[in-house]
């Protein structure tokens, strides 16, 4: 076997995070090598690097003993480095073949397409992959599994003897994987090196030769696939010390259950999640990525029309069909991505404060009492510390950090005593972080009832009273907070896919 | 650490990016390089009775700008504003010369004809989801269709209606200044820039108008009825559309059926010249006044040099694209 790539002391930096420290990875023709990780642990800079999407700010990278430095994805697919992203990246207007060879069609003279060359082609790719698919199907009509078979063409028609596969199972189902799987041993058996990212454990039995975990943008390890246990795997995803004091679980005893979910189904995305959150509470919902939590919480809030499902606020029945329903009903939501969802940005610190509770400042004739918001802003960016030179400042000027809190004050201000905090620290800086953590705690011992949606098991742990952990849509468990859980047992919950059926919340 | 220079870095261009103020004050500064390059090229340009032309040719283009304005800052647009404008003038003929109706009642007819069809666009935008090009496209041909039926394609005069020319060509202003004749189509325009400028500025319907263009999803989940308020905005500049219509019917004493296609374009061109974005949450009043009276001195200014009707056009659309150019060169700068 050749050494295909070599990746050591890969360094890199973005503004505020140093996302890649002294990170190495390697791999041979003919192996199929895993990277394993939590979300945010640098898997995907480490392979947008390799694949020229991104630039090293230090190390090394030898592809076939030469050291190279891919600066485009032009680049590295020229050294033979192919790609093939968590989100499929076709045309479904196009056929089959037209997707393969967008951007380098085979041409006649005066710049006329050769259709036929193109099918051709296309054909020959096909017939070495052993894939039944017609080159002039339309790849709209296609299955996710058939649409990623032809995603791995195209990276194949750039003869790439290196195939980076992101999550390539996160939208199959079991057959389908069994179908992707045998292309992979087929590529494998033809010398081509295979770097596979899920997040699926059972996957990693059948299909990796070796299996490199990161942390934090480090390199942990790297191990043989068949002669490790998942547990062994798992402690090395997980296994940072956590320095933050441990988590005191207030006892709540008999307070109100004030949201209670139960039986909520929509599609694929929510699988029967029945759950209930007490005031005063801080309930975590763990999961790995697409496990269906922020889905639940859309749901509940009515951004998301549910198929079934009975929401209780308070004791009450509520009809949630809107988001303004779940707004009068004392829910809000606070979305994982505030530049989209959050925040109108191009607007300033104050409407976008008043932008839930305008009727409270309108009056005849729906003139707005602009001084009566400028005050009440005011009062919240003195209360909960928004850094903002004036309440007038367009919120796209501020910081994370200061942009969430604005979100909540808006929620505040409406009254919300039900609160939905979607990645609450995401793009936000860790000085800011443990600010949003203490306000949170602040606002539970007022009395709110607090829902928070973390991809960061130490964030979840350093915050939740009590812990749901989410898996493809199902709700695998609900866990004690404080030092009683450790981040095993939630990974345990977070990867129990339906098929395993393991024991639940078995420690190991 | 590296948190710490990005916020320097925006800081220098805080300043830059307020963001009408500039785009307004190069559209004045336009607006007054014309008059003063026009009125240096000829002698017959500054005078009284011109500079009254100019104005009087603003009135009907600056209040359907004016309409545009509003469903443009929340991220639409409206195609229907001249067509509309017809139909609105071809329903007051119909109450007054057909029916003999009192004037205010005809008046009063179009404006709400204009709010009904501005409705009716804003239904199928927010409510059947049809993108605003699409549903006020739709619009645009109905009602010129529709203005053709109901006056069998005949324009419809207003001889009968003594008082109706004077709500456009009469002058309040010059029988107290006698020397200020200033046509009441230039006030109507004022008081309706006014009116949407308070709208805009103070209501909460102004409010959501840019917080829709701004973000609507972000709205939306905020527990506001998005959907609601785009309907009434579309309403309120249907029924400023009326207005238009009267004014027009008004200056030529009958409702021309006929009439209407090319005024969404010059209207919508207004708006863009004077410094609205066209996909949303940014724009004013004010600049759609400039933008609308831009475009009325252009086209006098180059009459008056006997300029041909051809280059006229040549030129409008030359100014569109700079003045676009300009706004966008501008956004990326402090985007």
């Amino acid at each position: 076997m050749t050494k295909l790539v070599d990746m050591t002391g890969i360094e890199k930096y973005f503004p505020g995070v140093h996302a890649l420290k002294t990170v190495q990875f390697d791999l041979f023709s003919g192996e199929v090598h895993a990277l394993m990780g939590e979300n945010g642990a640098g898997k995907s800079t480490l392979m947008k690097i390799l694949s020229g999407i991104y630039q090293r700010d230090g190390g090394d990278l030898v592809i076939e003993g030469k050291s190279v430095s891919p600066t485009t994805p032009g680049e590295a697919q020229d050294l033979g480095i192919g790609i093939i992203h968590q989100e499929l990246s076709l045309m479904n207007d196009l056929t089959v073949a037209q997707n393969i060879f967008i951007g380098r069609e085979p041409r006649k003279s005066f710049g006329r397409l050769d259709e036929a060359a193109l099918n051709a082609q296309t054909a020959e790719i096909f017939a070495s992959m052993n894939l039944s698919l017609d080159p002039k199907t339309l790849v709209g009509s296609l299955t996710i599994a058939k649409q990623q078979m032809v995603e791995i063409a195209k990276a194949l028609s750039f003869r790439s003897k290196v195939l980076i596969m992101d999550e390539p199972t996160a939208a199959l189902n079991d057959a389908e994987i069994a179908e992707l799987f045998v292309i992979i041993r087929r590529l494998k058996a033809e010398g081509v090196g295979i770097v596979y990212i899920s997040h699926k454990m059972d996957e990693l039995k059948q299909i990796a030769d070796r299996v490199t975990v990161m942390r934090d943008g480090e390199y942990v390890g790297t191990v043989g696939a068949a002669e490790t246990p998942i547990s062994q795997i798992i402690a090395m995803m997980v296994g940072r010390e956590v320095n933050e004091k441990p988590l005191d679980v207030p006892d709540l005893g008999d307070a109100e259950v004030s949201l209670e979910v139960s039986g909520l189904n929509r599609g694929k995305e929510i699988k029967d999640v029945s759950f209930s959150v007490q005031k005063g509470e801080i309930l975590g919902f763990a999961g790995l990525m697409g496990a269906g939590r922020t889905e639940v919480a859309r749901a509940i809030f009515g951004a998301d029309v549910k198929d079934s499902g009975t929401i209780r606020v308070h004791g009450q029945e509520v009809s949630i069909k809107s988001p303004k329903d779940a707004v009068t009903a004392g829910i809000g939501y606070l979305s994982e991505d505030r530049k989209h969802f959050g925040l109108a940005t191009g607007m300033n610190v104050r409407d976008n404060i008043a932008l839930a509770s305008m009727d409270l400042f309108t009056g005849t004739g729906g003139v707005l009492n602009d001084g009566e918001i400028s005050t009440t802003a005011k009062g919240y960016i003195a209360q909960l510390g928004i850094r903002t030179p004036s309440d007038v400042q367009e919120v796209r000027l501020l910081s994370g950090g200061n942009q969430q809190k604005v979100v909540i004050a808006k929620w505040l201000l409406r009254d919300c005593d039900i609160l939905i905090f979607d990645e609450p620290t995401r793009g936000i800086d860790i000085g800011a972080k443990s600010e949003i953590y203490k306000l949170l705690e602040e606002l539970a011992e007022q009395g709110k009832t607090i829902i928070v949606i973390s991809s960061e098991l130490p964030e979840i742990m350093r915050l939740s009273h009590r812990i749901a952990v989410m898996c493809e849509g199902r709700l695998t468990g609900i866990l004690p907070g404080g030092k009683d859980t450790t981040q095993e047992d939630i990974m345990h919950l977070a990867t129990q896919r339906a098929a395993a059926m393991q024991v639940t919340g078995a420690p190991q | 650490m590296t948190t710490a220079t990005d916020v320097e870095k925006k800081k220098p261009l805080a300043g830059l990016s307020d963001s009408g103020a500039y785009q307004k004050l190069l559209a004045f500064a336009s607006l007054i390089a014309l008059l003063i390059g026009f009125s240096i090229a000829s002698p017959n340009f500054m005078q009284t009775s011109n500079m009254i032309a100019i104005l009087q040719a603003t009135s009907v283009n600056g209040v359907l700008a004016v309409a545009a304005t509003l469903v443009i800052i929340t991220g639409g647009i409206d195609l229907s504003v001249g067509t509309l404008m017809t139909f609105c003038a071809v329903i007051a003929g119909v109450v007054l010369t057909y029916l003999g109706m009192p004037l205010l009642l005809g008046v009063a007819a179009a404006i709400a004809a204009g709010a009904f069809c501005g409705l009716c666009s804003g239904t199928f935008v927010a409510k059947m989801k049809i993108p605003p090009f699409i549903a006020t496209l739709g619009m645009m041909l109905i009602l010129k269709g529709l203005s053709l039926v109901i006056s069998g394609t005949r324009p419809i005069y207003f001889n009968d209606t003594p008082g109706f020319d004077q709500i456009s060509r009469g002058s309040l202003i010059g029988e107290i200044f006698p020397a200020l004749p200033i046509p009441n189509g230039v006030l109507i325009l004022f008081l309706v820039a006014i009116a949407a400028s308070y709208i805009l500025s103070r209501t909460v319907l102004g409010r959501y108008t840019f917080a829709l263009g701004s973000n609507e999803e972000a709205v939306r989940l905020s527990g506001v009825n998005t959907d609601a308020w785009k309907m009434r905005i579309y309403a309120l500049a249907g029924a400023i559309c009326g207005i238009g219509g009267i004014l027009i019917a008004s200056r030529l004493n009958s409702a021309q059926p006929a009439l209407g296609l090319g005024y969404e374009l010059e209207a919508i061109a207004a708006v863009v010249i004077g410094g609205t974005s066209l996909s949303g949450g940014r724009g004013t009043i004010l600049g759609t006044l400039i933008g609308a009276l831009i475009m009325a001195v252009l086209t006098n200014g180059l009459r008056v040099l006997s300029v041909a009707q051809e280059w006229q056009t040549v030129v409008t659309g030359a100014i569109i694209i700079l003045a676009v150019y300009a706004d966008m060169a501008r956004h990326k700068k402090s985007g």
